[in-house]
């Protein structure tokens, strides 16, 4: 179902040309795939268009270098148009010379403004801030009782009253000042675009409390209708930015691009998981690999470096660098993964994982199994499997509840994926080495 | 998923972890000391009056820059303001908001129905999030009858998009069951945010408006206050509740509820749970536990409802495949229909998954959650002005 641009791409790339100039037809053939690809990601219809033309103008007449494929010319001039797009350099923050400097969420029901509040206020705390959060949500039932849950969680000061939004967002900011609170996130209730009365109480609120930020909090999974929210939003209010959740789920996210096309304003933040401080400044180039479909390996490296044990890692890494990776290791580095979370989770992030692969589905019993087996091996037959006969075998079999066979399978299999190590040559990873070869392994997906 | 795949996985991502945590400890060095921690709220003295506090960037990392000065901070209130939009963009917006009607004000003033027109028919489909092979589908099917019934007539035209595209949705049983073994059970999934607690209450207030007793599971023990959100739907629509612990385990409460519901002879009892991403197994699988706590309560499953909001793009058919593999679903909700977003992902859900679409939400009012009628529905998307 989610045939991403590269593998799209690769079917018109077995027509195009090997070198040289591309023909305009040739040039039709892969705006028509990148449309799809885009349009399946939903980017808005009207940004897909105006992006496919900037595509087309950078390709007609350009030359296709003798080192990429002309699918892998298109994709980099996709990815660089796309990066362009979302521009360059993540968000930055600035604070009021005369605090405190007020940060306003507008959105849509339903896009996650209570919770970003939440997650932003945790996140300016560790940043050293001091913040209070303000509900000015007095629509949603109990909506101020979920903010001030989330303040107390936050250990954040939280402020509403059951008056009216724009009394509560400047009684909240006279509040923060007398306490010398240096930031206040106003909460504000969600609203349909096509409601003026709404929209006109959030003018109000935006009048009353002069906020230096204006976040627009809009939902990762939000399809064409991005381009009419945030068209409306960016009408109404002048929005510094925007909050893009729930990008902890499989939407591709298209719906960024269309945003920052219609608000002209960054993506600040990301809120990428249901805990608090799941939330960080958006970073553009990692979204761009994520439209098109191209995994996500810089978050797969955050979230390994947020759950595994670092020391464990590098010494797995290093041992396979050496060709001395054994089932030891292996059922260490096994637990550590387990830690991450679900492997399909795990899979989705990494680039270039085959489709057949990507598709299947993972029976997470089965890595209880493999481990179930590994751990009734003893040391001496984890470090040097050559000396597991038949009866060594059977006792394996026995004591992890599997069978036999089931033992001989998996130890071929480790001996095949040692040999497959050492074919590919893995180098010892050094810190300039290792963030070099990151990016080939970024490559490697797009070549897929 | 086999071993071979599982040994390669591992593998890879030991490789990927071990190595980049040298690249991720030498970025931290860079960049900016993390502050200890803020004290906590409360013990921050004010600032003394007259002292202008500094603002100085106290956070790590990518978003640490150069101190602001104030002509800076001026100069980003500046940049406020409203953003000059590229034409196209307008246009989009213009479009955007009635899909169909540049289409078909362009049908109106040709005359021949010329391929363009149909590629305008396309884009309408796709901005109302139909998706491209469903929407391919629909202009195949009104192109076909054009061309067979030797259709020149823009209304006749207009009546064959209108037929093709109730053809995709005129396959489905939309009946809702309310009858039979008491207590009927209800349980509403969904992604997160998509107005699950609102339709509850609201099905709360029409089913106890219809003379039914209803019991209301708050089995969203995940989300801060969402219980809170339903009692106070309960108190509305004059239904009871159980809740349980926040953080609780929300199958517990589903089977207090039924429980409960059994004894009192309650006719219905509308089960709440937490909006989970899709693509989170262990919350899928925490699913799972809550729909089989209804057989083991001895409920008698009436519907399982995935509530679906009108703006999801063509994550939504992700959605209704997992949440459908997981605990069967037996029909989609469509909510918040009375913004700008078409809702359009229905037809792809109905033609891939078989899985009708029976209530749609229109409003905020109570009254506002119907019955889903798909020759209104067509209508409205194909709606002139």
């Amino acid at each position: 179902m989610f045939d991403n641009l590269s593998a799209r791409l690769e079917g018109v790339a077995t027509k195009l040309k090997r070198k040289g100039r591309l023909s305009a037809a040739d040039i039709e053939a892969a705006l028509r795939e990148i449309r799809a690809a885009l349009l399946e990601a939903d980017v808005n219809l009207e940004v897909v268009r105006r992006f496919t033309d900037n595509i087309r103008e950078a390709a007609i007449g350009s030359t296709v270098s003798r080192a990429l494929t002309p699918a892998q010319h298109i994709i980099k001039l996709v990815d660089s148009e796309l990066r362009s797009t979302l521009g360059g350099d993540s968000f930055r923050l600035t604070f009021a010379s005369t605090p405190p400097t007020v940060i306003m969420l507008v959105g849509l029901q339903g896009s996650g403004k209570t919770t970003a509040a939440g997650k932003l206020a945790l996140w300016l705390r560790r940043q050293g801030r001091h913040p209070m959060l303000v509900g000015a949500d007095l629509a949603r039932p109990a909506a101020v009782e979920q903010l001030r849950i989330l303040a107390e969680t936050a250990q954040v000061d939280f402020f509403s009253e059951s008056s009216d939004p724009v009394s509560v967002a400047r009684e909240g900011i006279a509040r923060a000042r007398s306490l010398g609170r240096d930031v206040v996130i106003i909460d504000t209730a969600g609203r349909l675009a096509v409601d003026s009365e709404l929209m006109e109480e959030m003018r109000r609120i935006e009048a009353a409390a002069k906020p230096s930020y204006t976040f627009l909090v809009i939902d990762a999974m939000i399809g064409q209708d991005a381009l009419a929210t945030a068209g409306a939003f960016s009408e109404a209010v002048g929005l510094s930015g925007t909050i893009l959740t729930k990008l902890d789920g499989d939407a591709r996210g298209g719906a960024a691009l269309s945003v920052v096309a219609v608000t002209g304003k960054k993506i600040a933040f990301s809120s990428i998981g249901e805990k608090l401080e799941d939330f960080d400044a958006f970073h553009p180039d990692r979204m761009a690999n994520r439209i098109l479909g191209m995994g996500d390996v810089l978050s797969l490296i955050e979230k390994a470096e947020r759950q595994m044990d670092k020391h464990v890692a590098e010494k797995g890494a290093q041992k396979l660098a050496q060709g001395k990776f054994d089932l030891e290791d292996f059922l260490e580095q096994m637990q550590q993964v387990k830690r991450m979370g679900p492997l399909k989770g795990i899979m989705s992030m990494l680039p270039g994982v085959p489709r057949e692969l990507r598709d299947v589905d993972i029976d997470e019993r089965e890595l209880a199994r493999t481990e179930a087996i590994i751990s009734s091996m003893t040391r001496e037959e984890r470090r040097n499997p050559a000396i597991i006969d038949p009866s060594r075998r059977q006792r394996i079999a026995a004591g992890s509840g599997s069978t036999s066979m089931a033992v001989s399978n998996l130890l071929k299999q480790f001996k095949e994926m040692q040999k497959m190590m050492r074919q590919m040559g893995v180098g010892p990873p050094s810190a300039t080495k290792r963030s070099a070869s990151s990016r080939s392994a970024k490559k490697k997906g797009k070549r897929r | 998923m086999h071993s071979a795949q599982i040994i390669l996985l591992v593998v890879v991502v030991a490789l990927v972890a071990g190595g980049i945590t040298l690249v991720g400890t030498r970025s931290r060095r860079r960049g900016a000391q993390p502050k200890p921690s803020a004290p906590l709220s409360g013990t921050r003295p004010a600032a003394p009056p007259g002292e202008e506090v500094s603002a100085k960037p106290t956070q790590g990392g990518l978003i640490s820059g150069p101190e602001p000065s104030p002509e800076e901070l001026d100069l980003q209130a500046e940049e406020k303001l409203v953003p000059e939009l590229p034409a196209t963009i307008q246009e989009g917006l213009r479009q955007a908001r009635r899909p169909f009607t540049a289409a078909l004000q362009g049908l109106f003033k040709r005359n021949a129905i010329e391929e363009s027109f149909w590629g305008d028919v396309e884009d309408s489909l796709i901005l109302s999030d139909v998706g491209l092979d469903q929407a391919t589908r629909i202009v195949e099917a009104a192109k076909e009858r054009v061309r067979r019934e030797r259709i020149t007539d823009p209304v006749a035209a207009l009546e064959a998009i209108r037929a093709a595209m109730l053809e995709a949705l005129s396959h489905a049983d939309r009946s809702l069951l309310v009858e039979g073994d008491r207590p009927v059970v209800w349980l509403f999934v969904g992604v997160n945010g998509v107005g699950k607690t609102t339709t509850i209450g609201k099905v709360a207030h029409q089913m106890s408006g219809e003379g039914r007793s209803v019991m209301l599971a708050a089995a969203d023990t995940f989300r801060a206050a969402a219980a809170d959100q339903l009692g106070l739907w309960a108190e509305r629509a004059r239904a009871e509740i159980v809740r349980g612990a926040p953080g609780g385990d929300p199958a517990a409460v589903l089977f207090d509820a039924i429980s409960s519901a059994r004894a009192r002879g309650t006719d219905i009892v509308l089960g709440d749970t937490a909006g989970r991403l899709q693509n989170k197994l262990n919350l899928i699988e925490e699913l799972k536990k809550i729909y089989r706590t209804v057989e083991k309560a001895q409920g008698n499953l009436g519907e399982v409802l995935l509530v679906l909001d009108a703006t999801v793009g063509q994550n939504g058919l992700a959605q209704a495949k997992v949440f459908s593999e997981a605990v069967g679903v037996t029909g989609v909700v469509l909510t918040k229909l009375d913004g700008s977003a078409k809702g359009g992902i229905a037809f792809a859900i109905e033609e891939t998954f078989k899985i009708p679409v029976k209530m749609v939400g229109v409003g905020e009012r109570i009254g506002d959650l119907i019955p889903f009628d798909p020759k209104a529905y067509v209508e409205s998307l194909t709606a002139l002005d």
